[in-house]
């Protein structure tokens, strides 16, 4: 009994700690633009299929496949920025939003188009050998997806904190005007944060792709807004609420998956958040915002 | 004369309501319309009652619901379980799903409504996203929903042979919910969402209005979920996901926030838009995708600004201001 729950709380784990890698590009867009980035799931889809044509069609080793990846999404989220979100800057956030969606559709369209409606399988890069723990099984994919997770937490909390880079993007987040007027490129900025979320969820598509093992151009859209339900949960703008709500909805997933039911695995899931949301209305690690007449 | 101008935009408004009446009638008797342009009128309907629905929360209130196709399922599901089971002569049978699905989605509105007293903002919207997706997944797991196969066989009560029937619950959903704006609770609502504060220090219980904007809403969408599940006589939970909501989102902004006639314009044009790109095949998703992201920014681009204060243009949308 004790051994499987640990191994289900090790799952829940895994799982949550995508959810957290996919949050923080939900939450730092949010906490700079201000703006809901609905293609964000998509990202993670376009990162899929770089990889699956990097590895299955150009069959380039695992390394330089990752880089690519990875750099791929981060151009295509800045390039997202520029050409979508940009003109709207000053527009309500609504509109914004709407193109956001419109943006994902576009992105789920276009691999439509290009890889076409059937699943591709993809077999996992990572082949790393299982281990045992007191008798808890760990699979491969579980270690190397914690690790690389803890890993680009602790660079990014490094580049928000101690960098110059990382100041700014914390200025903007406080008071755009502000850091304008000191000087900070709010533009560059801006697309420096969409560059970073779109690299943390090309990972995120990389770890979620060996583990699913299937591509179809819809396969970001749930883990996306199963990641927007984290960050709202760990409170929208806060990186280590992102953190910690990723990781907590994946326990809370895999728990209920696995003890509950499967069907009701999502409601459970939501339950949640609605009642965290009711006791503390802006997430767990938010910043209560003073309403002012 | 305040009086006159009334009373003539209403005949105004009476008269819009026949002439479109006969179009319909017109097209579908003189077989004009091919087969899937007449299959489109009932959804035209439904996207419609959807729309003006949604535009009361999100464009009147001003709260951001990514909610309503969970609204939209309880009515389809109620009342196609209503008809169903009865073996009633279909008027009675009907109005009674009709009723009792507006009622039912009403009251899970009116459930759902009582975070928005703590909530506001984008933590709302994402309230809204997750109870739309427990409905769907407790459809899922529910034995008398029949799970994830959902109910088939739901007798066809609303298709386009019987569009007079839907036409006029159509017409009945937008009256009441622009009366409904106008009136002294509309007016409330919509003081709560040019300025929640204010509106509060003058006495208006804000909770209260914004639980009832949602009851209102979830009612017209349990109707336009009855009158689909009696179209299309299939439900399955997974039609009712946050796609569906985004969609009617979609309609409500690009028609304009707060707009009626604008929700009911690009209701029409979001439904005949799919149809119409049809020609284009496998680029229809991509065309529509690129339509609305072109739409949005235009909407907001300095080229329309230009435009508006153009005095040719701006005499053609003079008319525009201070309508509803």
């Amino acid at each position: 009994m004790f051994a499987s729950i640990m191994e289900q709380l090790i799952n829940g784990l895994r799982t949550g700690s995508i959810y957290a890698l996919i949050a923080i590009g939900y939450t730092m867009v949010y906490g700079i633009a201000k703006m809901i980035n609905f293609a964000h799931g998509d990202v993670i889809m376009v990162g899929a299929y770089a990889l699956y044509v990097c590895i299955g069609v150009y069959k380039l080793p695992v390394l330089p496949s990752v880089i690519i990846t990875c750099i791929f999404c981060s151009v295509l989220g800045v390039v997202l920025e520029k050409v979508a979100y940009k003109p709207l800057r000053n527009a309500p956030p609504l509109a914004v939003l709407i193109t956001a969606i419109g943006m994902s559709y576009l992105l789920q369209s276009a691999s439509l188009l290009i890889f076409g409606a059937t699943p591709i399988p993809f077999s996992s890069i990572i082949n790393v050998k299982s281990i045992v723990v007191g008798g808890i099984t760990i699979s491969g994919i579980t270690i190397v997806t914690l690790i690389v997770t803890i890993i680009a937490m602790i660079i990014l909390t490094l580049f928000i904190n101690k960098t110059k880079a990382g100041a700014s993007m914390r200025a903007v987040s406080e008071d755009r005007g502000a850091a304008e007027l000191v000087g900070i490129n709010v533009n560059k900025t801006i697309s420096m944060t969409f560059a970073i979320g779109s690299f943390l969820a090309a990972i995120a598509g990389i770890l979620f792709i060996c583990q699913y093992e299937s591509l179809k151009p819809t396969l970001g859209a749930l883990p996306g807004i199963k990641a927007f339900v984290a960050a709202v949960l760990g409170g929208i703008g806060s990186i280590p609420g992102a953190m910690v709500g990723g990781v907590i909805l994946g326990i809370i997933e895999s728990l209920s998956k696995a003890y509950i039911s499967t069907q009701l695995s999502d409601a459970i899931v939501f339950g949640v958040l609605v009642v965290v949301l009711l006791v503390k209305p802006t997430g767990l690690l938010g910043k209560i915002k003073k309403e002012k007449v | 004369m305040g009086k006159q101008l009334k009373n003539k935009s209403t005949i105004i408004k009476i008269l819009i309501i026949i002439i479109s009446y006969v179009i319909v009638t017109v097209l579908l008797k003189s077989g004009l319309l091919n087969r899937q342009y007449t299959s489109l009128l009932v959804p035209m309907a439904i996207n419609i009652m959807l729309a003006v629905s949604l535009n009361l929360v999100t464009g009147f209130l001003g709260e951001l619901s990514l909610g309503h196709a969970g609204f939209m399922s309880i009515g389809a599901y109620a009342g196609a379980l209503i008809t169903l089971n009865l073996d009633l002569p279909m008027p009675v049978e009907f109005t009674m799903a009709i009723i009792i699905g507006g009622l039912i989605a009403a009251l899970f509105g009116f459930i759902i409504g009582m975070p928005v007293l703590r909530l506001n903002g984008d933590y709302l919207a994402i309230t809204t996203l997750a109870f739309g997706e427990i409905i769907k997944s407790v459809l899922i797991s529910l034995k008398i929903t029949n799970g994830a196969r959902g109910l088939s066989q739901i007798p066809i009560y609303s298709n386009y042979k019987n569009y007079t029937l839907v036409f006029i619950l159509m017409v009945i959903t937008v009256v009441t919910l622009t009366n409904f704006v106008k009136s002294r609770h509309g007016r409330m609502i919509t003081s709560i969402r040019d300025n929640a504060i204010a509106a509060e220090s003058i006495g208006i219980n804000v909770g209260r209005y914004k639980v009832l904007a949602f009851t209102v809403a979830a009612f017209f969408a349990g109707v336009a979920g009855v009158l689909y599940a009696h179209n299309v006589s299939i439900l399955k939970p997974t039609t009712f996901d946050y796609n569906k909501s985004i969609e009617i989102l979609v309609i409500v902004v690009l028609g304009g926030m707060g707009s009626i006639r604008g929700s009911i314009i690009a209701a029409i044009i979001m439904t005949i838009l799919p149809e119409f790109l049809r020609g284009a095949d496998e680029y229809r998703m991509l065309l529509y995708a690129i339509a609305l992201i072109v739409i949005m920014i235009f909407n907001h681009s300095k080229i329309k600004e230009g435009l508006m204060t153009n005095r040719t243009f701006a005499k053609l949308f003079a008319k525009k201001k201070g309508e509803c």
